[in-house]
């Protein structure tokens, strides 16, 4: 399953209605269809252009995903048309902190239930996310960016690649600076990792240098930024990549 | 007839939604209701006689002639009284039908119909037969809410699974007779309601903090 807008629920390959005797046939060069409601167009809606960039946004809790997720709109949000979808238990907590802080309007924030599973929500039964994300696109047209906030999970919580186009992992300093060093597929396999509240390093002993090196380790090329939203309330560093990311779909 | 299709249509693991729903259960589970697993055995016989004989007849009409899936999903509306349920069931044949288009080559469909139309559809163009669309919905009905049981309360799962494979014979009694009638004017099909399911589900879609989506 991919979610690249290619499915229309009306090209139906030839022989696909099972049983000829439902009352209605077609000549075979022509594609068969109803219209079940009147006054409800069942099509998709078409996607005007490239689909939105979407980028996953995953990490144990409290790491400061949601805090993350409200720097990117304070920074992104006059320059790229974005909305959030998130993956709280607390259905209405992340939408309301965006809300609170100014960051984003209602509208834009779509939370889903995990049904005690964040990590299958996100990897192995995408649905109800992907349904999130069209359906902001659906009503508010076409997006730039969605950033999709998984609930919080463990440190092998990954993605799948039919949801996201490129994932951040968040991790912070006060989880101990051997978190990188443990890996998991959030540390190793992110496309970007954040180790985020650095600001906290000297109150939990929590040695950088060590995190850096670990890091580098574990991810090769892979990027790795130090952050402390509390400083930096832009999250500049995580920003860029995006910008950079976004500059690369859309041709100028 | 084919038997590995069913399963592939019935494995638990098919990515259509399901993981996040609860059957109901999580609101009964938070009543007080449903406790150990004596009682999550009476939940589940209680919704396979009645919501489980409904998806299973919806689903095997809607099998038997995929054209009349716009009438069947009225019918099927009618039979749904609480608008939480609505949703959740027409969020799943979304979902359902998403997994389905990389399976299957699907005849025109709305974009939203309710689980158990959508499944028949499915299972139609997938080649199978009104009984099996039938089984997969019964059997769905239960298994569903038995995954939520194991997680929501902890139970032992080896024990859930028993439960299960006692219930198995009454689904494939509930699919025989629903494939019997799955020609049906849309009026006569089965109608059996939960009350308190209908109840639950509107309570659980005030909540603020859930677990299940439904
Ligand atoms: N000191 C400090 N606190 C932070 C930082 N980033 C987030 N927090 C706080 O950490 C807590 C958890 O953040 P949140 O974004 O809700 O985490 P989430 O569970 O990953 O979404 C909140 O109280 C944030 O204010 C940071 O860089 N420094
Ligand atoms: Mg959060």
């Amino acid at each position: 399953m991919h979610p690249e807008p290619q499915h229309h629920e009306h090209v139906v390959a030839g022989g696909a209605l099972p049983h000829p005797s439902d009352g209605y046939t077609h000549d075979h060069d022509e594609v068969p269809h109803t219209h079940p409601d009147p006054g409800v167009d069942p099509h998709e809606p078409l996607v005007a252009g490239p689909r939105a960039l979407r980028i996953g946004i995953g990490g144990p809790v409290g790491s400061g995903k949601t805090a993350l997720v409200a720097a990117l709109c304070r920074a992104l949000g006059d320059e790229l048309r974005l909305a959030v979808v998130t993956n709280d238990i607390y259905t209405t907590e992340d939408a309301d902190f965006l809300l609170r802080n100014g960051v984003l309007p209602a509208e834009r924030v779509r939370a889903v239930e995990t049904g005690c599973c964040p990590h299958t929500a996100i990897r192995d039964d995408i649905s109800a996310n992907l349904d999130a994300v069209e359906d902001l696109e659906a009503t508010l047209g076409p997006l730039d960016l969605v950033l999709v906030e998984s609930g919080g999970d463990n440190l092998t919580a990954t993605f799948s690649k039919g949801l996201i186009d490129h994932q951040i992992f968040v991790v912070d300093v006060a989880g101990g600076d051997k978190v990188p060093r443990k890996g998991g597929p959030g540390v190793t396999a992110a496309d970007l990792l954040v180790i985020n509240k650095t600001d906290l390093a000297p109150l939990v002993g929590a040695d950088l240098a060590v995190m850096d090196h670990d890091a580098r380790a574990r991810r090769g090329d892979r990027p790795t930024v130090f952050l402390s939203l509390v400083e930096d309330r832009l999250a500049t560093p995580v920003a860029d990549w995006i910008r950079d990311l976004a500059k690369a779909r859309i041709p100028a | 007839m084919g038997l590995a299709t069913l399963l592939v249509l019935a494995d638990g693991r098919l990515p259509s939604g399901g993981h996040a729903h609860s059957g109901g259960l999580e609101a009964q589970v938070s009543a007080g209701r449903v406790r150990d697993i004596d009682d999550v055995a009476g939940f589940l016989h209680g919704k396979l006689a009645t919501s489980g004989l409904v998806a299973a007849a919806f689903a095997a009409a809607a099998c038997d002639r995929p054209a009349r899936s716009p009438e069947l999903d009225a019918g099927f509306d009618s039979r749904t009284p609480s608008p939480a349920l609505r949703k959740a069931s027409r969020a799943q044949g979304r979902a359902l039908l998403r997994a389905a288009r990389a399976m299957w080559s699907l005849p025109p469909v709305s974009r939203e119909p309710h689980q158990p139309v959508a499944l028949g559809v499915v299972a139609s163009a997938g080649g199978l037969t009104p009984v099996e669309a039938a089984v997969a919905a019964a059997h769905g009905t239960v298994s569903g809410a038995a995954s939520a049981a194991v997680r929501l309360l902890g139970l032992d799962p080896y024990a859930v699974h028993g439960l299960l494979a006692r219930l198995a014979p009454d689904c494939d009694r509930i699919a025989a007779a629903a494939a019997a009638r799955a020609g049906d004017p849309v009026d006569d099909l089965p109608a059996a309601g939960a009350p308190l399911l209908d109840i639950g589900a509107e309570l659980h879609a005030t909540w603020e903090v859930r677990l299940f989506a439904s």
